[in-house]
């Protein structure tokens, strides 16, 4: 684990509020991000960085971009956050405003990599500033295409130190990490079927949750990590069904000739978004978990929307679009105007619901993954080193 | 037309009659997996796991995987058949783009498929739907499993028992084409149709 310690004491946090509230959005992003601010429309913070080198600077760099700081020369005006220190050793970091010259955090870090010390100081500085929970220490979980076969992987959230979950041989899909273990549920063909999975991944240990005849698909974990959310086509056409995470207790929610796909949760567990076609037309629905009636989700603007997901506040779902080109587009929960926010598809939220991980395709059909703040639209690559990747589930 | 259906059904008996009295599958004949005692073995893989997981756990292990929850419908019946892919290799048929009507001048060879299944009343047939890369890949497996079935039930007003077919969708993840153009894309949006020979024990 990680060592922190404290050199001396930050700023008064009363101090530091009123510090923010004077400069151009520290006041509103000490509050929960994205709700009074729209969404793409927000001007990055410009912070300077100094006296760090090499891969510390990197990820120093990667991890505050990526939840709307913007790294720039520390003559650059405007400026609004000075982050000094040294990486010989060990991390240390002093975060200063650059008007007041006022101290904010004061810390030295180490216990582990100086990578990990690195992200370490970046989510102190997110907390600090952003009053979020910081993003640099999560991992997510994704699919390498390799051909005619695929395989899973695991990595940090910014695509390093990946590493294979399975070496099957066959074809997995469609990565779900159960929130708050260390559990991925997918999908696999190894027994020659599409069947659904889940993965200890403390233990190695793997077992079916659902493999009827037809099609077993799109699995969806709940937010208490019970139960599963997926497609399934035994019915005669692919439906949305409901299960414990060990397979029992089976529910069909939907039973319609259209093809049900991608299912989501709700953060409250109660309601599930999924992808659908109303009237011939492709669209976007919710379902009560409970059983009750299927509720077009308004989603204006988009075309062809699939792929929803839900973010963990609750408060909005990103998704997919496609056009002539796949877009990512957020909507309010409860359907609204879609807002695009990138070139790209299957997106999965961060834990702090202001960042998303997500797939972008070449001509070639290479995808590629990278995150993006959806507040400022900064988006970074992830340097997997695998090739083409896809369909990123971020842990949660 | 017709003379090369018949001509077609004839060879079938004739492979079928020398399946039976063989022990070992023809050539380009795959046994399909079992569904009750299946096994993970990650470690006779030619590719091996990189390494823990970044959390710091060790390797993976592997174990007999038990049956999930609930009752598995009608899978049993295909256990241990043996996969023909080039039998109904002709009979493939084409969707038009997020489409999984079959088109009327691909229906012939679907019924072909027909006529082959009632004059050979002991295999069954798995059909595989597959699409092309421009969709989204949940949607494109949920749009693969509606093309399967669609070809289903054209078998089956056919007249063909329907739990003689299992269907099967690979999304866009088997593409029958490598390419990224519409030649591509038009020869990836299919169903492909797998004869089912019963064990030879």
């Amino acid at each position: 684990m990680m060592r922190m310690t404290q050199i001396n004491h930050p700023a008064p946090r009363l101090a530091a509020l009123l510090l923010a509230g004077v400069t151009a959005f520290g006041a509103d992003q000490v509050l929960p991000p994205i709700d009074r601010l729209g969404i793409g429309d927000v001007p990055p913070i410009p912070i300077a960085l100094s006296g760090y080198t090499g891969e510390v600077a990197q990820v120093l760099e990667f991890d505050l971009e990526v939840v709307g700081f913007k790294v720039v020369p520390e003559s650059t005006s405007g400026l609004q956050y000075i982050l000094s220190g040294k990486n010989d050793g060990r991390v240390e970091g002093t975060l200063r405003d650059a008007v007041s010259k006022q101290s904010r955090l004061h810390k030295a870090y180490g216990g582990t990599s100086l990578r990990q010390q690195a992200h370490g100081l970046a989510d102190d500085v997110v907390k600090e500033v952003l009053g979020l929970p910081g993003i640099a220490r999560t991992r997510i979980a994704f699919k390498r295409d390799l051909g005619r076969r695929s395989e899973l992987y695991i990595s940090d959230y910014d695509g390093y130190g990946a590493a294979a979950i399975t070496s099957d041989g066959s074809v997995v899909a469609a990565p779900c990490w159960a929130p708050g273990k260390n559990l991925l549920v997918y999908t696999t063909y190894l027994a020659g079927n599409p069947d659904i999975m889940s993965h200890d991944l403390s233990t190695g240990k793997r077992a079916y949750v659902a493999r009827y005849s037809g099609s077993n698909i799109s699995p969806a974990v709940s937010p208490d990590g019970g139960r599963v959310a997926m497609i399934m086509s035994k019915g005669g056409s692919p439906d949305l069904y409901v299960a414990d995470i060990d397979g029992s207790n089976l529910r069909q929610l939907t039973k319609t000739p259209e093809d049900e796909s991608s299912p989501c949760w709700s953060p409250d567990g109660r309601t599930i978004c999924f992808s659908t076609r109303i009237g011939g037309r492709r669209t976007l629905a919710t379902i009560p978990v409970a059983g009750g009636a299927v509720k077009r989700l308004n989603t204006s603007g988009a075309v062809n929307p699939s792929e929803p997901a839900w973010s963990p506040d609750g408060k909005w779902i990103a998704f997919t679009s496609q056009r002539r080109d796949f877009e990512i587009c957020v909507v309010p929960a409860a359907g609204g105007t879609a807002r695009t926010v990138a070139v790209g598809e299957d997106p999965s939220w961060s834990p702090n619901s202001r960042t998303l991980v997500m797939v972008q395709r070449d001509k070639q059909a290479n995808r590629t993954l990278s995150v993006l703040d959806v507040l400022t639209k900064q988006r970074k690559t992830l340097a997997t080193g695998l090739g083409s990747c896809s369909q990123p589930t971020w842990a949660r | 037309m017709k003379r090369a259906l018949l001509n077609l059904s004839v060879a079938s008996l004739v492979l079928m009659l020398g399946a039976t009295g063989c022990k070992r599958p023809e050539k380009g004949v795959t046994p399909i997996s079992g569904r009750g005692a299946a096994t993970v073995d990650t470690s006779t893989s030619a590719n091996p796991p990189l390494g823990g997981t970044p959390g710091g756990e060790g390797g993976l292990t592997s174990e007999p995987l038990g049956p999930g929850g609930g009752e598995q419908a009608g899978l049993d019946t295909f256990e241990g058949y043996l996969m023909d892919k080039e039998r109904f290799a002709g009979q493939t048929i084409y969707f038009d783009f997020d489409s999984s009507v079959v088109k009327l001048d691909q229906i012939d060879k679907v019924n072909a498929v027909g006529d082959e299944l009632k004059l050979l009343p002991a295999v069954k047939l798995l059909i595989d739907g597959h699409c092309d890369e421009r969709g989204t890949e949940e949607y494109n497996r949920a749009l693969g499993d509606r093309r399967a079935l669609a070809a289903r039930e054209v078998l089956v007003k056919y007249g063909i028992d329907k739990n003689r077919i299992r269907v099967r969708s690979w999304g866009e993840d088997m593409p029958a084409d490598l390419g990224h153009d519409n030649a591509a894309w038009a020869r990836n949006r299919r169903d492909e149709f797998i004869l089912l020979l019963p064990p030879t024990n």
